[in-house]
């Protein structure tokens, strides 16, 4: 049986960030993960770092946010020199397109709205056409404006889990691809770990199994009504360059290709894709950028989303079990340096970030603890 | 390199003509563009976006999509897999390819 | 969207055998095929091949015709120059001719996609002039073309000792034939001869190919062990070594053609997610199939080298046997009645396909020609190596999929049909676990590039 300090559920953005976070710490961390097919967002996201819009209804996930955007540049660098490992992160500021004067007016009001609640910390900018044009010179005529933030920015996510993964091995830390974990039992102390191939024994335990906290988190007294929600993606041929900041739903990756796609589907677990949303997602990129039509897809995918029925953050620590936690949401890109740098310190003892008090399961007007 | 067993102009057979970047080129009617190059001396059709390696024609039939070339204006088209037509342009795919209308 | 009965993919034998057979029930197929003619692989160009000497490229090529007349019949819907870029569990087909896009639905289908070459992934393997034994066959067959200089063959298969007699014929100058074929195969081999000899023709004309090249006095140099190729932009000269000899030994020649063996071209099966299994005899992935060729998804067949490697007339006979199956399904049959049509065709299948087990083992490529070295491309498009992919499987990657997402292999313009089966293979040994468990890329649409105006449109009208 393998021991260790920390057992982390889930090798995806949100379990390795952590991971990594205490790793670098010194920490004695083991991930566990399921094998190469498995239900994992951080493989089939967007890889936006993105803070404009976000935190409408609670403007603590804007600042929680704007916490990790501006660490963002330190975790990259820091993984490149530790790993070899780019992961492409850049942060040239990034635009939410508009279709109609009416559109541009409401996104200013919502815009105006958070960066008010943010006491001004969260800044934008809108531009008409032809400021947008200087931004984005192949930008279609139907486009009346966007909004801009010097907040936002991109990366890519593959690169940043690849990284992760290999700075966790560089702090000593283990990567375990177990298989699916069944069972968590405390045992004095400490928690017993049980997968189909393996098990392992932990001081602390950490859920971030993505949409399996569903089944795992009751095990250890807390709540996680996750709901997939699949967003289809469509990637073309390596281009050169010609989109020098991302849009929401579309980006330049540093290969070249071009990333498009955020259909929000309620389907249930399945991450296939369909052929009229494709065509969907084709449409409006030309539409945003006409001289794409004859761009090449080479790719589509299907991804579920974690997310929960608000779609904001689940960070709680587990009262009827000490030492167990869980860590979820849908923004595990942007959110991968604040759960490196900020929230792994918590589970290792520290002060909670004030930005995360309000992102517990109670918000969900649900029993959480049950008596251990 | 590859030769004609019989070069088309000496069976009857319809032949075209086509421009290769700078150099004309003939075909048999019927010719898959990376055919028509092989045949005309041309070994390098693209050079990678990666490492900027020159690539040929490898499988033929459509599954290695090493034949990339410009046809007309389109980048990255199969050139094994597009009939050649009298006055054609293919240019050689240099690396990633550009925006088009 | 218009629903047609039967939908068949591909004009090889398999396809056009198929198409064939379920006119003569009354279902009027549609047919796509994305070459310009029919005949698939085997049949290329053969109405238009310039290669007018019969003798050139023999009778089996020229046994087609049959096929591709009965194709022709006016009932058939034939397409050619027809792309299928997308197919759904709900047989919704995408369909790209002269750059549009369209989708059309069909009550059953036939898969008949067919082969393509194992990769042979040798130090030097991307270098211009280095192409595989197939593609020399298709320049021969549909252009008539055949390389200038003393040509090097290297690796195995009984499509390589054809080539070279094609070759040989055409009067085209073979320097070396290097044969990658280890030298024990031969006695593995034999006790696989009594179910060879149900087929003994196919046996003979094996036979007939090496003695017409050791007749002609064609350098076949047998127990090659290393295999390079080398030149600066372009192949200058081919290395080797054989076996129980440590020396390089060279040949300078401009054009070197690769081959070992086929495997069943995937891609579309993988794509609508049939269950597939790793056949460890053909050491290749095939789409698990019933008695009547149908896959795990209602109303999706597969025949011919599609399915697993057959050779092109059990292709033909696997394509009848879809065609009743289509019948079947279709209700223009009764199960009794199928079966009993289906009775001499699965015997006549059963004497052809023995000959398989001892062609398997006599040409199962070693290991060493399977899986790239540390400093040679595995993925030709995004330029991974084999050493990168044993990185992968040392940080955790237990299968491709995670593999793809950290190297970037397979995802470039191929899509992943040159290195998914060495990548695979190579996984499965760093990780000490079979290639069933480790699994193969997940594959998405388009199957072929399509561009967004076109996919744009291709819904409009659906
Ligand atoms: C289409 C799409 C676009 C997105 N775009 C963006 C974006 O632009 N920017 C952004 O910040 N975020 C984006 N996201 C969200 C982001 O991808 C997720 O927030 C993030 O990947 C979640 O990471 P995770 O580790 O929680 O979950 P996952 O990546 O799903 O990982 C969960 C892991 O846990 C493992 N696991 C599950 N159950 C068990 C078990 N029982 N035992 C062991 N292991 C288990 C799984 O195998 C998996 O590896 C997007 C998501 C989608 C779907
Ligand atoms: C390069 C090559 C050369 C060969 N030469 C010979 C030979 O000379 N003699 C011999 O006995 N065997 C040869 N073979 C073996 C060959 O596989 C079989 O002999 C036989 O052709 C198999 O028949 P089939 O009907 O299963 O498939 P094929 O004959 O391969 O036919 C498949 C057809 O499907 C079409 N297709 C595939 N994907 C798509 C798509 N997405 N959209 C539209 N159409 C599609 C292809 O264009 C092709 O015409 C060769 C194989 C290869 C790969
Ligand atoms: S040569 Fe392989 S796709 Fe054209």
């Amino acid at each position: 049986m393998q021991q260790c300090d920390f057992a982390v559920i889930g090798g995806g953005l949100v379990g390795s960030a952590i991971a990594y976070g205490l790793a670098s710490q010194g920490h004695q961390v083991s991930i566990l993960d399921e094998g190469d097919v498995a239900y994992r967002a951080s493989r089939g996201n967007f890889g936006l770092v993105w803070v404009q819009g976000k935190g409408q209804e609670i403007p603590r996930y804007s600042q929680w946010s704007m916490r990790s955007a501006s660490k963002w540049s330190a975790l990259s660098q820091e993984l490149f020199e530790l790993t070899g490992v780019a992961t492409q992160h850049h942060n040239p500021g990034g635009v939410h397109l508009c279709y109609s004067e009416a559109e541009l007016a409401s996104r200013e009001v919502d815009l105006d709205a958070l960066s008010q609640a943010t006491d001004r910390q969260f800044s934008f900018k809108m531009l008409n056409h032809s400021q947008l044009h200087d931004l984005i010179p192949e930008i279609g005529e139907s486009v009346t404006g966007a909004s801009w933030s010097s907040w936002d920015g991109h990366a890519n996510p593959l690169y940043l889990l690849r990284a992760l993964h290999a700075g966790i091995r560089c702090h000593g830390g283990r990567f375990l691809a177990v298989g699916k974990v069944k069972e968590i039992r405390r045992n004095g102390e400490s928690y017993v770990i049980e997968s189909n191939h393996q098990t392992i024994t932990a001081d602390r335990v950490i859920l971030a199994a993505g949409l399996g906290n569903r089944e795992l988190a009751p095990q250890v007294g807390l709540d996680a009504p996750l709901i997939p929600n699949r967003g289809e993606i469509l990637v073309t041929e390596r281009m050169r360059p010609l989109l020098n900041l991302p849009t929401t739903y579309l980006r330049q990756t540093g290969e070249g290709s071009i990333l498009m796609g955020d259909s929000h589907e309620d389907v249930g677990f399945n991450d296939g894709t369909e052929t009229p949303v494709l065509a969907q997602i084709a449409k409006r990129a030309v539409r945003a950028l006409p001289a794409l039509a004859n761009t090449r897809v080479v790719r589509s995918w299907g991804a579920l989303r974690v997310m929960t029925p608000d779609g904001y953050p689940l960070y709680q620590a587990s009262e009827s079990h000490p030492g167990a936690f869980i860590a979820c949401c849908h923004s595990g890109v942007t959110l991968a340096a604040a759960h490196a740098k900020c929230l792994a310190p918590w589970f290792a003892g520290a002060e909670a970030p004030s930005e995360i008090t309000p992102f517990t399961a109670e918000r969900f007007h649900v029993q959480t603890s049950i008596p251990a | 390199m590859f030769k004609r067993l019989s070069p088309p102009e000496a069976t009857n057979e319809a032949v075209v003509t086509f421009h290769f970047d700078e150099q004309t080129v003939t075909a048999r009617l019927g010719d898959t563009v990376a055919a028509a190059l092989l045949t005309s001396g041309i070994s390098i059709c693209r050079s990678t976006p990666v490492s900027n390696a020159p690539r040929a024609p490898y499988c033929m039939m459509g599954v290695c999509f090493e034949c990339l070339v410009e046809v007309d204006g389109n980048p990255n088209v199969q050139a094994c897999q597009v009939e050649v037509r009298d006055g054609m342009h293919v240019h050689t795919q240099q690396g990633a390819r550009r925006l088009t209308s | 969207m218009i629903t047609h009965d039967l939908v068949i993919l591909g004009t090889g034998p398999a396809g056009m055998a198929a198409a064939t057979t379920a006119l003569e029930y009354g279902i009027t197929p549609v047919v796509i095929d994305e070459q310009p003619a029919a005949g698939g692989q085997i049949y290329r160009a053969l109405e238009s091949t310039p290669v007018r000497d019969r003798r050139i490229l023999g009778e089996d090529y020229w046994s087609g015709e049959s096929l591709i007349k009965g194709l022709k019949d006016p009932q058939i819907d034939y397409r050619p120059a027809t792309t299928v870029w997308q197919l759904t569990r709900q047989r919704e087909i995408g369909l790209l001719h002269d750059d549009k896009a369209e989708m059309i639905c069909a009550r059953h289908i036939i898969l008949a996609t067919g082969a393509m070459e194992r990769p042979m992934p040798i130090p030097g393997w991307t270098l211009p002039g280095v192409m595989t034994a197939g593609s020399g066959q298709i320049l021969l067959k549909s252009a008539g073309a055949v390389p200038q200089a003393p040509v090097v063959l290297a690796g195995c298969g009984p499509l390589l000792l054809l080539l070279a007699t094609q070759y040989l014929r055409a009067g085209v100058e073979i320097a070396a034939i290097l044969d990658t074929t280890p030298r024990n195969r031969y006695r593995a081999a034999l006790k696989h001869t009594p179910g060879a000899l149900r087929n003994a023709s196919t046996l003979l004309k094996g036979v007939g190919l090496l003695r017409e090249l050791r007749r002609a006095g064609v350098r076949h140099i047998k127990g090659v062990s290393a295999l390079r190729a080398e030149g600066s932009g372009q192949l200058e000269r081919v290395l080797w070594k054989q076996q129980g000899d440590d020396n390089w030994q060279t040949l300078e020649t401009p054009t070197l053609l690769l081959h070992q063996g086929v495997i069943p071209n995937t891609q579309i099966t993988r794509a609508v997610d049939c269950h597939h299994e790793w056949d460890e005899q053909q050491l290749s992935w095939r789409p698990r199939l019933d008695e009547w060729l149908s896959t795990d998804i209602p109303g999706i067949a597969v025949a011919g080298d599609g399915g697993g490697i057959v050779g092109a007339k059990a292709a033909a006979m696997q394509g009848q046997l879809a065609g009743l199956g289509a019948a079947l399904a279709l209700d223009k049959l009764t199960l009794a009645n199928s079966t009993e049509r289906a009775q001499p065709i699965r015997k006549a299948l059963a004497r052809d396909t023995a000959i398989r087990p001892f062609l398997d083992v006599l040409y199962r490529p070693a290991k060493q020609w399977r899986l790239p070295d540390d400093d040679t491309l595995a993925c030709r498009c995004e330029e991974v190596t084999g050493g990168e992919i044993r990185r992968m499987a040392e940080m955790g990657c237990r299968g491709p999929n995670q593999t793809k997402s950290f190297t970037r292999c397979g995802m470039g313009p191929c899509q992943g049909r040159m290195c998914g089966i060495t990548v695979s293979e190579l996984l499965a040994d760093a990780n000490q676990q079979s290639v069933e468990e480790t699994g193969y890329y997940r594959l998405r649409p388009p199957f072929k590039p399509i561009t967004l105006g076109q996919l744009a449109k291709a819904a409009e009208e659906g």
